[in-house]
């Protein structure tokens, strides 16, 4: 789960790593407010939980409280990345000197955090990695040891950093290990990380990105989701432990099991149609269940055709069959459906649908190939 | 005739009072697994399986009553982290976690841990283990198998049954399957288990099914072109899977340009594995 720049930064702030004074608006006119109590010059950053703010125009630089109510009425008119800016944060602006990168990732490979900095802040590291890979200074950290002061000036001396910056980088190295460890982070991360004219160490930007398996831990961190940032069908599935993800194609797909879900996907492409979504019954699933995830398909107006693709294990094929019964009973909507089942009780299963008006399908690909001439007639 | 565990492998379930737990020890005792005790904390003196198999309120008890060697972890995830530390630390070898949504930072640490004590782990998030004929350790569902001489290594669970039976359709029979999990932080990767199967007398090709997010494809390709003598059939799911999102498994998700299904395909095929776009064909190109 991706949290907001500003909510990242407030969690930095409860861990005492410095950031610039600001405040969250979402009008115009309380960013006029906020930037009088500022002292005027501020930056308006656009909060959406996209990449690339920045160079799509959503972070400027306002002189007066009034260029900032203006850019403010500006910005929160925009989308970047297909999202809508619903709230600006107004920054003090800073007199920079240096900027740089501070992170810590969790590295799948070594199943380690890995601590990373560069001398080339406030720009997109992906791109820092590829152009100038020498730049970015790197020290995996032994999750059973957690993070050592000496990893820290291996990093200092990674990135050339003057000496009389080393204390306050190291604080909040070991800030933000603690910001990771804490809030069960698989991201944290400051860019830039400046140096100010006046010479002290602010926190300019931040990402953290929390680990949803963990989010049990959590439920004050869990209520800073933007559901904004999804559709309502995701939220809904979310309440019923669904996996849903909405796509831009118009053959809905119900199946059990994450790798299938994506195999299905693939086999309509394969078949030349494009998949409504992405959904993930899970395991063991029963008629209510099933019929909870055929609601939500159905509730995308994309969708013309559904593919049922069912492969029983600890699911049994009879149920699934009620399921789809039961949705078709309670809904009005008649769309063409393909079912294939197979594994446990699949025969039980096709017994209950063969009075409904649902295609079968033996195979996979049969399944892909019925359901993309379904949609396309 | 099979990597990780055989008949002689005593098998201890973690959870074996739960309603997941009881249900698969059933189904492995039936697939011929020799399941040798049980451990739920507070359950201590019990029996399950109608007085067939004792219940424990640790892991070292267990392990010293039975002489248990590896263990199968249906905890839920908020205490499974301290379950596999358990097994470790009572001297069990091979661990098969099936639990789904451990947290990433407890899993690190588990693997670190684990790699200090030489402990084999599989999953979390895995369906198993499945030796057909031999050994059952998890929920892999027996009957869509037969033994045989192909090896199969998945991130998957259902998708790897599909492809099992489909395996089983054409006639082929299976050495060993084993699922890795789909979690981002795992104990055992494709590189492991491919280095057992080229190893292994009994098994001659493998089936690798691999899906998007991480870089574990791109290893084993790399792994397959240097060392592995036998072939390798592969299927990589989530061709159309948008980036940034993550696709039911923790471990499947597209991250900074990272863990694509083509890249990865691309990588598999480098190594002259023959990857099919269709699951379905797999048995298809195993014969040829």
């Amino acid at each position: 789960m991706k949290l907001h720049e500003y909510q990242s930064k407030q969690i930095f702030s409860k861990y005492h790593i410095p950031i610039p004074q600001g405040r969250i608006a979402d009008n115009a006119c309380d960013a006029r407010q906020i930037a009088q109590e500022l002292g005027g010059r501020v930056v308006i950053k656009a909060q959406v939980l996209a990449g690339g703010r920045g160079k799509a125009g959503g972070i400027r630089l306002a002189r007066t409280p009034e260029e900032a109510e203006a850019l403010t009425t500006h910005i929160l008119g925009m989308e970047i990345k297909g999202l809508p800016v619903h709230k600006v944060l107004v920054d003090e602006a800073v007199n920079i000197a240096q900027e740089i990168y501070l992170a810590i990732i969790s590295d799948r490979e070594e199943r380690a955090p890995l601590m990373m900095a560069s001398s080339e802040g406030g720009v997109d590291i992906e791109e820092v990695a590829h152009i100038s890979p020498e730049k970015i200074s790197r020290v995996h950290i032994n999750p059973l040891l957690g993070l050592r002061s000496f990893a820290v000036r291996d990093l200092a001396v990674g990135i050339d950093l003057p000496h009389q910056h080393w204390k306050s980088f190291i604080e909040i190295a070991q800030k933000l290990w603690q910001v990771y460890c804490e809030t069960d982070a698989s991201l944290v991360e400051i860019n830039p990380l400046v140096i100010t004219v006046d010479q002290r160490m602010l926190a300019l930007d931040g990402k953290v990105v929390l680990d949803d398996n963990a989010l049990f831990r959590h439920p004050d961190l869990s209520d800073l989701r933007d559901l904004d940032a999804e559709s309502p069908a995701e939220t809904e599935a979310r309440k019923y432990g669904l996996s849903y993800i909405k796509m831009e194609g118009e053959i809905g797909c119900l199946v059990n099991g994450a790798g299938l879900a994506m195999a299905t996907m693939d086999i309509i492409k394969l078949c030349g149609g494009r998949p409504a979504n992405f959904l993930d019954v899970g395991g063991g699933a029963s008629a209510e269940r099933v019929a909870v995830a055929l609601r939500l398909i159905l509730s995308d107006p994309n969708v013309r055709v559904v593919l049922v693709n069912i492969f029983g294990g600890i699911t049994r094929g009879d149920e699934v069959a009620r399921g789809i019964l039961q949705a078709l009973s309670d809904s009005n909507i008649k769309l063409p459906m393909v079912v294939r089942l197979a594994g446990t009780n699949a025969k039980e299963g096709l017994k209950l649908l063969a009075t409904a008006e649902v295609q079968v399908a033996e195979t996979l690909v049969e399944a892909g190939r019925k359901a993309v001439t379904l949609a396309s007639s | 005739m099979s990597i990780l565990a055989n008949k002689s492998t005593r098998l201890l379930v973690q959870g074996i009072t739960g309603r997941e737990g009881l249900f698969h020890t059933v189904q492995m005792v039936r697939d011929g697994t020799n399941v040798v005790a049980g451990v739920t904390p507070g359950r201590g003196g019990e029996w399950v399986l109608d007085g067939k198999i004792p219940v424990f309120d640790t892991v070292r008890l267990a392990v010293e009553a039975t002489g248990a060697n590896a263990s199968v972890i249906f905890v839920p995830a908020r205490y499974a982290p301290d379950a596999i530390f358990e097994a470790a630390d009572a001297g069990i070898c091979l661990i098969v976690c099936i639990t789904e949504g451990i947290p990433n930072q407890d899993m690190m640490q588990v693997y670190h841990y684990l790699a200090q004590k030489k402990v084999r782990l599989i999953g979390p998030n895995s369906p198993g283990i499945l030796s057909p004929g031999e050994i059952k350790i998890g929920i892999i569902p027996s009957d869509i198998a037969i033994l045989g001489n192909t090896g199969v290594v998945s991130r998957s669970g259902t998708l790897t049954y599909e492809i099992l039976y489909a395996l089983k359709r054409a006639g082929m029979g299976v050495s060993t399957c084993v699922g890795i999990g789909g979690d981002p932080i795992i104990g055992t990767d494709f590189l492991d288990v491919l280095s057992m199967f080229e190893a292994d007398a009994h098994t001659d090709r493998v089936v690798l099914i691999g899906e998007v997010g991480g870089t574990d494809e791109e290893r084993a390709a790399s792994y397959i072109a240097k060392e592995m003598t036998k072939p390798v059939v592969a299927f990589v799911a989530g061709l159309t899977a948008p980036p940034g999102r993550r696709m039911g498994h923790a471990g499947a998700i597209i991250e900074g340009g990272a863990g694509l299904a083509q890249s990865k395909i691309e990588a598999l095929e480098n190594a002259g594995v023959h990857v099919v776009r269709n699951p379905e064909e797999i048995p298809l190109f195993l014969s040829s």
